[in-house]
């Protein structure tokens, strides 16, 4: 290393996930930022600063992913209510109950045994 | 900035398409379109000086084709963002030309993802913000637009359906088309499903092939003895690369390299005889037909209905069956250009659009994340 970064990006998101924390980025004035980087894209002002996410927001589009041999999944596109969207998969008992404009809360685990907890959604009906 | 009808392509060919025979290359395909273009037009290998290929199989794509076909380009462009990549290609031939960096500019792409599987022709990278979910991608991007295109705008699956079976019509009068039975709605709905809303019906095929054209400018054009057909628009436009970095599912950047295209053609989407959107999905050309203004956005499901982009129909789309139908080896946009430029030409037999004069050819890359058109005239619309 010689630079001035002492963790990538994607390991900092990590590491707030290893912690049951879904972290993003804001802009200077404020603007929400995913996924994270190390440099602001054009109309986001500098410097970036982490931040940690509610957790909550609504599915703005989802697929129900049939994958041969394996079980069907609902894969999303969530807005957090902070202001940014990110793909996670949306756990429900029945996948066909997660629609466009449905309420979700992140929760944490791993997709593979050897993998890191990434975010995953539940269905937070009734939470504001 | 290129000028209007300044270049124009005087040679276009498929190669052969399907299934190709075991251990064929890229290169190989690549090739054989070259050579049956530069035949189409009476020029040699020799007189190229501007090349212009890529392919998922292959990372170098202008040093494989120089190599294998002993040229020494003095100009060349290996531009690779998806399969809108040879529109782009086009637009860069055309201000190469007119800049005289180079005076036979021939673009090419080749593919064998059917003969050696699609993840061994076109790995995906792995996104750590995606993958790990693990997306059936492209599909499931596609899909995801789709969802929110239905949701928004009531578009339904019979709708998507009707897209994949018009396309299905237009391949029965192609003889070089994959498919060669009828397809039904029903039919399409109620295929496998891979993400929904798409069934497998709803999703482009998985072929071998690829194609070729040659440009010139259009003075010597003229002495070739060939029909040319004059590049009078082009736009190209990028977007995002990820689909969760896609701004809006429902509108894609079609709507900028659209209006470049046509304000460069100083024509509109009335006005064309033969359009070709990219089908890698049956969701593609209701959102080109929306972003490109051959209806308003929201409506495209309904001016897709009843048949309407079918033979007969109201809008000639996909004349030659479409990456539906037809053949599609990855890298879709030099073949719907090729499509657009024979029309133009007359020599489409069964699916001729009589009398075509103009003609749009649209190319989609990635997950809706390059949108390049190009319009093409004859010299009565030039």
């Amino acid at each position: 290393m010689n630079g001035g970064e002492t963790m990538s990006p994607r390991a900092r998101f990590l590491d707030a996930a290893a912690r049951g924390e879904l972290a993003f980025q804001r802009g200077a004035n404020g603007e929400a930022v995913f996924p994270p980087r190390l440099v602001a894209p054009a109309g986001v002002s500098e410097p970036l600063e982490w931040a940690r996410s509610d957790g909550l927001g609504a599915v703005h589009s989802v697929t129900l992913v049939h994958p041969r041999g394996e079980p069907v999944f609902a894969l999303a596109l969530v807005d957090l209510d902070e202001g940014f969207r990110m793909m996670a998969r949306v756990d429900a008992d029945d996948p066909a109950t997660v629609a466009i404009g449905t309420r979700v809360r992140v929760g944490f685990r791993a997709l593979d045994p050897d993998g890191p907890p990434l975010p995953i959604f539940t269905l937070a009906e009734g939470e504001a | 900035m290129s000028a209007r009808g300044s270049v124009a392509v005087v040679g276009v060919a498929e190669s052969d398409l399907g299934r190709v025979p075991d251990h064929t290359s890229p290169a190989d395909l690549m090739a054989q379109a070259v050579s049956r273009a530069l035949a189409a037009c009476g020029l040699r290998l020799e007189d190229v000086d501007g090349l212009f290929a890529t392919t998922s199989q292959l990372r170098m794509a202008p040093l494989a084709l120089a190599e294998y076909l002993g040229l020494k380009p003095r100009y060349f462009d290996g531009t690779n963002i998806g399969g809108s990549s040879f529109q782009a290609h086009l637009a860069h031939a055309h201000a190469a030309l007119d800049a005289g960096l180079c005076d036979v500019a021939v673009i090419a792409y080749g593919s064998t993802q059917r003969s050696v599987s699609r993840a061994a022709a076109a790995p995906r990278e792995v996104n750590p913000w995606e993958t790990p979910y693990r997306p059936i991608l492209p599909t499931s991007a596609y899909a995801l637009a789709a969802a929110r295109h239905m949701h928004e705008y009531g578009t339904t699956r019979a709708q998507l359906a009707e897209v994949a079976v018009a396309a299905r019509k237009w391949a029965l009068l192609n003889p070089v088309a994959w498919e060669k039975e009828p397809l039904g709605i029903d039919e399409v709905l109620s295929a496998r499903m891979i993400s929904t809303p798409l069934t497998v019906r709803d999703c482009c095929l998985v072929t071998d092939g690829g194609g070729a054209m040659v440009l010139v400018r259009s003075d010597r054009a003229r002495d070739l003895g060939v029909t040319p057909v004059f590049v009078l628009g082009h736009g190209t436009a990028l977007a995002h690369q990820s689909i969760s970095c896609m701004e809006d599912l429902t509108t894609t950047a079609a709507v900028h390299s659209g209006a470049a295209a046509f304000a460069m053609a100083g024509t509109g989407p009335d006005e064309m005889d033969v359009t070709i959107l990219y089908d890698a999905f049956t969701i593609t050309p209701i959102l080109f037909l929306e972003d490109l203004g051959y209806c308003p956005k929201g409506e495209g499901g309904h001016f897709v209905s009843g048949g309407a982009l079918a033979p007969g129909g109201r809008l000639a789309v996909n004349t030659n069956g479409g990456g539906l139908s037809y053949c599609h080896p990855g890298m879709w946009g030099i073949l719907g250009m090729i499509e657009a430029v024979r029309q133009l030409q007359g020599g489409c037999g069964a699916r001729q659009v009589p009398g075509a004069g103009l003609a749009l050819a649209h190319g989609n890359g990635g997950v809706m994340s390059s949108q390049c058109t190009v319009i093409f005239g004859t010299e009565d619309t030039l």
